[in-house]
């Protein structure tokens, strides 16, 4: 294959091919054919690729993103606070809040009670990470994740938070994460997009997703991330129309070819050269992806492992485990979105919906990856877009309330390639509302995901009208904290 | 990786220069880019060759942003290029003509890395040939120019050139640049490619058969004239422009943000629509955009314009700060201004001021100030409000159509309300806001321009409509070249100025700076004439040339932007759909309307949606509705159309003047297994059965309707090979012969032979996935 489009390239005689050739991307790149802009010659998005690969020798070559959409509250899941019992009810000190903005939901709120988690934690691992009972399964993984608990944000609201943590910028617009990692790296496997996303839903109160979350902003629309859905079509348009065989489908596109050949001879354009390749690769991924998604292949062990629900197609346990089978097969960027993390009410029931949906399958991605050999170069994250208020949000009881949105602190966990398994990075103060110790910025946060995976934050940029970008915008200090 | 900027920059000195030794150094440039250090400008001109790499590489210290400057140094003004050192005030950052005794040069190849400008922590540079062009800039005796695109812009006389026919002002500005570069323009395109060319950019359509019948026989150039006419009048052509407005103005018919109910802003796109059908001067279309609510006893037309300033994205998520988004659509507002209509990106100098452009953050709210005072709020209404046009808005009732608005397509039903502008009686005072932050006030601000594009004369009202004058000045510089510029696109590929959304500093350079500054005079002086603009480039033999490309020109010319051949490029999503649906005759023509939902992978809507709002789940039309033209598709900005997106529409989030066009995999399973396209494919199969009574025949019609042309004998063959050896296949196997026609909404053509028929569409389908039929 390598050789087709070598020997296509040189036909075609473009300026910009032999400029990468002499820098040596020819061994890189070329595995993605998605990337068009070695058939393009576009100069200005070239010089903009090079800059981004290997400033350092990667720790990681791909990541899989579990983004807990709707934001889990810390205080239920990874920030353990046990003083608070004790101050069940009581208005939360002006000390702590510090005039801290808060969302139209509760800024009309007369009291601020605080409201302390109504589930207990147990320390898990050799460090004694602390876990809630929500989260057994993570419990048992808790010596390969590194808990971070103070990542923060400057956005309030679902949709600017969540565009943030995606794109380095609260309107939407730029290239999201695994746009860039696509663009700057290209894509492993030669028969599969390099970036791909798979949602689900669980029943707690959900947000919508935004095509432009996974959207090449600026970028070519090359980029994008590509969705990989449950059913009979999992990518768009990938499936023949009903009835047609493999071999008709492949006479067809020969006649399509021989046509496109023929055009080519008599006008001379290079596009026409590059839309037979593109025909190729999309014949290919109709027997990739049906391979992909076909899971009689997987051990009765590793359907226990991440549990039934991996064999209902469209449920975040059988996300996990195609994105399992989609790191094995090299594919670059695998961001999953699970709906449904939006407690602004009745939270202590719907979390323990939610957590039950994500616990088993979340740990089971880890352990499977690693017992593969492929957790030390994949790179894991598990997390929301914001925190939760410590003050209780509308009706309160012991056993049943609410909580806002709170952007000062809040808890993610990262494991595998280059991350320091089994600690907790970070401290918040006694009502998990302000950083008291190491905060992580989501600038920060981006430049050491990017550092893993080889790329210099700062260099892996793009000029677009004028402006040179970059997923870190102009802040982002790499933390060396949690890097192994 | 300065590599690839060398050899473009290369282009740009050729654009700038023109006359160098050509042939050498084409010769040279083919061989690679190592070859290009030979390739110096002798005359060194600033504008084209100095200021680019100052802009690029100096400008973000160096610059207009005043916060971020080093060493009180700026080289973006003629002040500052000639001025004396800080601490020296004997030596100077340029000296003219003595580059040893200029500072600038001195830094530039310092040895010592604290010395060296870039300094290398900034990851920029200079290779050689820049190095060496600033310093023959400097001994050329350091001639300084404003930015070219705040100059105004004059008609310079025509060059005089020797070719046949090649003698409109387009054609000889051309010309003289190819032949600079040694270059000779194609002949004419064949015939019926022409017509299909000329078509699917008048139109956005195939030639229709009526067409063809017309005017298919004669390819005189009398002839190509009364086609060209015909096809500006064709309703058509409104719908053809609209497509790029509404890029231009990010329509969509839903809010955006992410609980992204839906709007009713279709009346406003039929608007848009009846203007470039009734050829509405580009001043008055702009300006009624603008500022049709404060113009003397406003229309309800006037007031229906205005829209475009509340096509933005609108918030519906509870919990947000009012203040925070109301910022945010002002912003937008002023973002779309200056990049719709001047090409500037604005947006940098919201938070501090540009660092590229002499454009102050002050000046950023100077400009926002004039959108600052609707009466609106940044949460009106959640997704559970009756009504989610919010406020300011105007309603369209029955009468209202009937009586004054009759260009809108509304059916006798509820009464459509739409956004519109409203100015308040007392203006909300506008400050800077510091960092851009919404609630960071800094000083107030008096409303008003960026000076160093053209200052805000008092003769001006300071109100929209005074800024719509100042827009349309004939001081003004940009406005014009902006507008023939994205005209240009539109039928080249490739704008004269390539980054046609960015006229900046860091923007590209003209190619034909002399034959865009005709142009916009041209256009300016005569009443800002859509049509005639467009009249002029299609009628232009630059535009009738073949797009055949030879060997030489691919390695000299790889864009085409000196165009000694025809444009050629891949049709636009919209293009692409509307072709299955016009070839087919399948195609509704009704113009306008309610946004449809046609045909769409199932799910797409309901696996992202937020639980609630009245488009969670998609709900397919019926019948007519499946077969409207693209730009009448319902565009859900958190779930587009997928075919558009992966066509590269823009996601309509914000204002986008161009198109990037890529060439992807998922493109070709999109044109393979479409259902619009395997309809389209068994509907013309079944009609052309019918006609001609012969498979054979028929196959030979479905290439000429999709294509505009006859097969070659080649072509021919391999199709009707194809043809009879699936035919056979299918007449042993009726069942899905039979099956392979239900695809699709429209029922199967009565009275024709399943397994011919199938046969045959599956050669269209072939022919539908031609590159050449999706490449106008």
């Amino acid at each position: 294959m390598q050789k087709e489009i070598l020997e296509s390239k040189l036909n075609i005689n473009r300026r910009a091919f032999f400029s990468k050739m002499s820098i040596g991307i020819g061994s890189l790149a070329l595995g993605s054919l998605l990337i068009p802009d070695l058939w393009k010659g576009n100069d200005d998005d070239m010089a903009a690729l090079l800059p981004g690969l290997s400033h350092f020798a990667p720790k990681a070559k791909r990541i899989i993103y579990l983004f807990q959409s709707g934001a889990p509250s810390q205080l239920e899941t990874f920030d353990y606070k046990p003083k608070l019992r004790e101050m069940f009810g009581q208005e939360l000190p002006a000390s702590i809040r510090q005039g801290q903005r808060l969302t139209g939901m509760t800024s009309g709120q007369t009291a601020f009670p605080i409201a302390p988690s109504y589930i207990n934690f147990k320390q898990y691992g050799q460090n004694g990470t602390w876990i809630s009972d929500f989260f057994p399964h993570i419990g048992k993984i808790a010596d390969d994740i590194c808990v971070i608990r103070t990542l923060n944000t400057e956005a309030i609201n679902h949709d600017p938070a969540i565009t943030f943590f995606q794109t380095g910028n609260q309107q939407s617009g730029r290239p999201s994460m695994g746009a860039w990692m696509s663009y700057g790296l290209g894509s492993e496997n030669e028969n599969l997009p390099a970036f791909m996303v798979l949602t689900s839903r669980g029943k707690g109160n959900s947000q919508g997703l935004y095509a432009h979350l996974w959207g090449s902003g600026f970028l070519d629309s090359v980029h994008q991330g590509v969705m990989l859905r449950g059913g009979k079509n999992p990518v768009l348009y990938l499936k023949d129309p009903e009835g047609m065989s493999q071999a008709e489908r492949r006479q067809m596109l020969d006649q399509i070819a021989a046509l496109n050949q023929n055009s080519y001879e008599q006008m001379g354009d290079p596009e026409t050269l590059a839309r037979i390749q593109q025909y190729e690769m999309a014949y290919r991924m109709q027997t990739s992806v049906p391979e992909l998604m076909d899971l009689k292949d997987e051990s009765d062990s590793t359907v226990k492992l991440y549990g039934p629900d991996c064999l209902v197609p469209g449920t975040y346990a059988a996300n996990c485990l195609l994105a399992r089978r989609l790191a094995e097969r090299g594919v670059r960027f695998v961001q999953l979105y699970h709906q449904g993390w939006d407690q602004h009410g009745n939270l202590p029931n719907e979390m323990g919906g939610q957590a039950k949906d994500v616990d088993q399958a979340s740990a089971a991605l880890i352990t499977d990856l690693k017992q593969r050999g492929l957790l030390e170069d994949t790179l894991v994250i598990w997390g929301g877009e914001f925190g939760r208020t410590v003050f209780c949000q509308g009706e309160f009881k012991a056993d049943n309330y609410g909580r806002d949105h709170h952007p000062r602190c809040f808890s993610i966990w990262m494991a595998g390639g280059g991350i320091k398994p089994g600690i907790t990075y970070g401290e918040t103060d006694d009502f998990s509302y302000n950083v008291v110790k190491d905060p992580v910025h989501i600038h920060d946060f981006q430049a050491t995901i990017m550092n893993l995976m080889g790329i210099d934050h700062e260099k892996l940029i793009f000029k677009h009208q004028g402006r040179r970008y970059r997923l870190t915008d102009v802040s982002g200090k790499i933390v060396p904290g949690i890097m192994a | 990786m300065q590599r690839g900027n060398k050899t473009k920059k290369h282009w740009l000195w050729l654009a700038g220069l023109g006359a160098i030794s050509s042939i050498v150094l084409l010769s040279e440039c083919a061989k690679g880019p190592d070859a290009l250090g030979t390739a110096l400008p002798d005359v060194v001109d600033f504008n084209f060759h100095v200021k680019p790499i100052l802009s690029d590489r100096c400008f973000k210290c160096h610059g207009p942003d005043a916060q971020k400057r080093e060493a009180d140094l700026r080289l973006d003004t003629k002040e500052g290029l000639f001025q004396a050192l800080e601490k020296h005030k004997d030596q100077f950052v340029v000296v003219p003509g003595n580059p040893e005794g200029s500072e600038m040069w001195r830094r530039l190849i310092h040895e010592d890395p604290d010395q060296l400008m870039p300094p290398p922590n900034s990851n920029l540079s200079l290779n050689e040939t820049e190095k060496t062009i600033i310093r023959r800039w400097i001994a050329q005796g350091a001639k300084y120019q404003k930015h070219w695109a705040f100059i105004l812009p004059k008609k310079a006389p025509l060059p005089k050139v020797k070719h046949e026919n090649w003698d409109s002002p387009i054609d000889r500005w051309v010309l003289s640049k190819m032949q600079d570069l040694r270059l000779q323009p194609n002949d004419r395109e064949e015939w019926p490619r022409l017509i299909r060319r000329v078509c699917l950019d008048l139109t956005g359509l195939p030639p229709t058969e009526a067409v063809m019948k017309k005017f298919g026989a004669d390819d005189s150039p009398a002839n190509y004239r009364r086609l060209v006419d015909y096809l500006l009048k064709q309703p058509t052509f409104g719908e053809r422009m609209a497509t790029h407005w509404l890029d231009v103005s990010r329509y969509a018919d839903s809010h955006g943000y992410q609980d992204d109910g839906p709007r009713t802003m279709w009346p406003w796109r039929d608007w848009v629509i009846h203007a470039f059908n009734t050829n509405m001067p580009f001043n008055r279309f702009v300006s009624w955009q603008l500022a049709g609510d404060l113009l003397p006893n406003p229309t309800k037309e006037m007031l229906l314009a205005t829209g475009f300033n509340r096509n933005h994205k609108i918030t519906q998520e509870g919990g947000v700060i009012q203040e925070e988004y109301r910022i945010e659509y002002v912003t937008d507002r002023t973002n779309t201004f200056s990049k719709a209509f001047m090409g500037l990106t604005m947006e940098c100098s919201k938070c501090h001021d540009h660092k590229y452009d002499p454009i102050t953050q002050k000046e950023y709210f100077e400009l926002f100030s004039f959108f600052n005072s609707v009466p609106e709020v940044g949460l009106y209404g959640d997704i559970s409000a009756v009504s989610l046009a919010d406020p300011p808005r105007m309603y369209i009732h029955n009468a209202t159509v009937r009586d004054t608005l009759p260009f809108i397509n509304k059916k006798p039903m509820d009464t459509a309300v739409v956004m519109i502008m409203e100015e308040m009686a007392k203006p909300r005072t506008t400050f800077v806001l510091k960092r851009g932050q919404y609630d960071a006030h800094g000083d107030s601000v008096e409303r008003g321009t960026p000076k160093s594009v053209l200052a805000f004369d008092k003769k001006f009202k300071a109100d929209r409509a005074g800024l719509a004058d100042w827009l349309f000045s004939p001081k003004h510089p940009l406005t014009a070249r902006v507008f023939t510029n994205r005209m240009w696109m539109e039928f080249f590929g490739t704008g004269i100025v390539k980054s046609s959304e960015d006229f900046g500093n860091q923007g590209e350079l003209p190619t034909h700076p002399e034959l865009l500054d005709w142009l916009a005079v041209d256009f300016r002086d005569n009443g800002w004439d859509v049509k005639r603009l467009i009249r002029q480039i299609v009628l232009s033999e630059t535009y009738q040339q073949s797009a055949a490309i030879s060997k030489r020109k691919q390695e000299v010319d790889p864009e085409n932007r000196y165009l000694a051949r025809g444009p050629r490029m891949r049709m636009s999503a919209e293009m692409i759909r509307d072709n299955w649906l016009a070839t087919s005759n399948l195609i509704n023509p009704e113009v306008g309307g309610p946004s449809v939902k046609p045909y769409q992978p199932e799910g797409l809507w309901e696996d992202t949606n937020p639980g609630r709002g009245p488009l969670m789940f998609y709900k397919q039309d019926k019948k007519e509705k499946l077969y409207r033209r693209s730009l009448y598709t319902f565009w859900k900005r958190t779930a587009p159309p997928p075919f558009m997106l992966t066509f590269d529409a823009p996601m309509r989030d914000y204002c986008t003047p161009k198109r990037t066009r890529t060439n992807t995999p998922l493109q070709a399973l999109n044109m393979l297994n479409d259902p619009q396209m395997l309809e389209a494919a068994r509907w013309l199969a079944a009609n052309l059965l019918k006609k001609t009574g012969n498979g054979e025949t028929a196959v030979s019609k479905a290439f000429e309707r999709i294509l505009t042309r006859s097969p070659e004998s080649s072509e021919l063959k391999q199709l009707l090979a194809y043809y009879q050896a699936r035919r056979k296949e299918l007449q042993s196997d009726k069942n899905r012969a039979e099956k392979m026609l239900q695809v699709g909404e429209v029922a199967q053509a009565k009275g024709v032979n399943p397994s011919e028929c199938a046969a045959l569409s599956e050669v269209v389908q072939i022919i539908y996935n031609m590159d050449e039929t999706i490449t106008k």
